[in-house]
């Protein structure tokens, strides 16, 4: 029987299977953060239940951290402060790994999984976060559970899951100059709706993912969950491997041997069995930025904002709510619309090559935007930056260098919009509220950011490129 | 667990599509490390203004649905980040069903945690029962998961699809993890296999 790429790993990780088809899942790597892991710790406490694989569990604070310098001298919003103990206290009771806070290799957990190879191909990978598809980029099975789930997962290595269906995303052709990882994975929510991928695990595939950077390939898996599936994936190749080895936890000698026989079979046969199809032309995305309060209000930068009597259905009063919330009118073209704020950083795009990319643009020019600031993804990250001398092109645009963390992704520590201020950012949601309250986020790549940056609104970063050039 | 077995009450009409999990349970609330008390923080930033006062227009804070045990939503309730906090607020503020044309795969497994029953009925029966909504405590909406059916104000009976095994769960108020623990032996034999196949992981 022919199998795709998450058959495959499904398969191999199989504990248990019921009549129904309800089955027990190995998991191989747990990662745990300290938003969503207190309840679980404390349950297991109560039940007086042992973490069954402290090895194979780690733990690194990311949501709360304050990314201002002073952190060292500890958090000062209580609340945050007793979520971050927590995890301190959780994670040195059970024995797992774990990054604290003032560890260099502290960082966003997605940032941080694959930095430390703990993230491989073929595992399966759960975290309490949404935002775990990012492992996919490995081809590894990875997604997003609930707090209750994190507690099973702790207790018993396992979940309880069925099957989902398969979808395969292909992008064929080359990305043309400008044009990003983000503005691939956006493009597609564009076109399949927010729950366009739910009850499936998406694979990508076609020739503008496979010449996509591992860096490239996890900002298209991160936002597999605003698609709605339960994970995205794309097949290990030359460019995996070489990135996972020399890893502090990848495999080393005859283990690395052994693994990469088997890592090199991890591709959906050619004629497996897909249960929906999308094909995108890598050639027709253009650089995309959000005008509404959902993943899937998305559009090409030269665009319009759309009048919400375009839509159908419930989004009609949704698109009418969402122009009222983010202050735009319909007809209002995307690159008249004046930015106060500019995020770049976030499990999405806080990688590297996504400084890079920013930096490329902001070379000798300075911020137009009342204010900007980068949050690398890690502390590793950060170093690099720094050692490349990206980071002093931020703080001479005018940007804030801050330290890792989630940041104003999602808001939870110091980092927050305020009502009506508006922000062009590289993170991954644009929900009502999700940058703090009354704040209005559009998302968009890297350099878009940094571009937007410099102008002071939206704009095409082909525009500036051919200035650049 | 609490079971779930049936549930006659008022719903609330919450027609918005894509309602998301930072609209449920907004991030500041999410510093806590228990898993009650949220209730009062349901849907806080459409719930309260920016004093903390009650937006009268919404719909949870109108007298006939302040008691509200089910709401009626839009398409893709749920969806966003995986936070448990979610159905925790839900449930703390007395709501165990909610019914919609679909929810999001994360949220939706959480509420079987939590002795909730998120239910997936087609369009043309989620606006009947939407229309019910709207007459508060004059239509009181009837579920049975034994049966699997809701029953709307006049009596019409809807049937919806549950996976057996979580209908198992909710009906007995079954722990997910003391019925996998009685695998352990599986779990220890498949580990001690897969440690020789995978030496790496």
């Amino acid at each position: 029987m022919t199998k795709t790429l998450y058959d495959k790993i499904w398969d191999a990780h199989v504990v248990h299977e019921d009549t129904d088809g309800t089955c027990l899942l190995y998991i191989d790597r747990h990662l745990v953060h300290e938003v969503t892991s207190p309840q679980a710790f404390e349950g297991l406490r109560m039940t007086g239940r042992k973490l069954r694989a402290p090895d194979k569990t780690i733990a690194v604070p990311d949501h709360n951290v304050p990314t201002t310098p002073d952190r060292e001298n500890g958090i000062e919003n209580e609340e945050s402060r007793i979520q971050v103990e927590a995890l301190d206290r959780n994670a040195r009771e059970f024995g797992v790994h774990y990054y604290p806070v003032n560890d260099v290799r502290q960082g966003i957990v997605h940032i941080v999984g694959p930095e430390q190879g703990w993230t491989l191909p073929g595992m399966t990978v759960v975290c309490g976060d949404s935002h775990t598809a990012t492992h996919g980029a490995f081809g590894a099975l990875a997604h997003g559970i609930g707090t209750s789930e994190v507690e099973h997962v702790l207790a018993t290595q396992t979940l309880i899951q069925k099957k989902s269906k398969n979808m395969k995303v292909e992008i064929t052709g080359s990305l043309p100059p400008g044009v990003t990882a983000k503005d691939i994975t956006l493009s597609v929510i564009g076109a399949t709706g927010t729950a366009g991928g739910t009850g499936y695990v998406i694979e990508y595939c076609g020739q503008a993912i496979e010449e996509l950077s591992i860096e490239g390939r996890m900002t298209v898996c991160n936002m597999a969950i605003e698609g709605g599936a339960r994970a995205g994936l794309i097949a290990p190749d030359e460019k995996t491997f070489q990135y996972v080895q020399g890893r502090p936890h990848a495999p080393k000698g005859a283990q690395w041997d052994a693994a990469m026989a088997w890592w090199k079979t991890l591709k959906s046969d050619p004629d497996a069995h897909w249960d929906k199809v999308v094909t995108l032309k890598a050639e027709e995305i253009a650089p995309v930025v959000t005008w509404g309060t959902s993943p899937e209000d998305v559009l090409p930068i030269t665009d319009s904002v759309p009048d919400p009597a375009s839509f159908a259905g419930g989004k009609v009063e949704a698109a009418r709510r969402a122009l009222d919330y983010m202050g735009l009118t319909p007809g209002q073209k995307l690159t008249d619309i004046e930015i106060d704020t500019v995020f770049i950083g976030s499990c999405t795009n806080g990688r590297i090559e996504d400084l890079r990319a920013a930096a490329e643009i902001l070379k000798g020019r300075k911020i137009k935007v009342k204010r900007a600031m980068v949050v690398p993804g890690s502390g590793l990250v950060r170093a690099q930056a720094e050692e490349e001398g990206l980071a002093q092109i931020f703080i001479d645009a005018g940007f804030e260098w801050r330290l890792a963390g989630c940041s104003m992704c999602l808001a939870m520590n110091p980092d927050q919009l305020s009502p009506g201020e508006r922000c062009a950012a590289t993170s991954n949601r644009n929900f009502e509220g999700r940058q703090g309250r009354g704040g209005r986020t559009h998302l968009m790549s890297p350099a878009m950011a940094a571009a937007a940056a410099i102008t002071g609104r939206l704009t095409d970063i082909r525009d500036m490129m051919a200035e650049t050039a | 667990m609490e079971k779930f077995t049936t549930l006659t009450g008022v719903a609330a009409p919450m027609p918005l599509v894509n309602i998301d999990t930072d609209m449920i349970i907004p991030k500041q609330f999410l510093k806590t490390i228990q898993r009650t008390g949220l209730g009062k923080n349901l849907f806080d930033e459409m719930r309260y203004d920016d004093q903390g006062r009650e937006i009268p227009d919404f719909v949870l804070n109108q007298p006939a649905y302040r008691k509200s045990e089910i709401l009626v939503a839009g398409d893709n309730f749920g969806c966003g980040s995986s936070r448990e906090h979610a159905p925790w607020a839900l449930a703390d503020f007395g709501i165990r069903t909610i019914i919609s044309t679909s929810f999001a795969d994360i949220f939706y497994n959480n509420c079987f945690k939590n002795g909730m029953l998120p239910i997936v009925l087609p369009q043309e029966q989620v606006d009947i029962l939407m229309d019910d909504a709207r007459k508060g405590e004059n239509a009181r909406i009837s579920i049975d998961l034994e049966s699997q059916t809701v029953t709307s104000a006049d009596g019409q009976v809807f049937s919806f699809e549950i996976d057996p095994f979580k209908k198992h769960c909710l009906l007995n108020g079954l722990d997910d993890i003391g019925l996998t623990l009685e695998k352990v032996a599986s779990i220890d034999a498949f580990e001690a296999q897969a440690t020789q196949a995978r030496p790496w992981v």
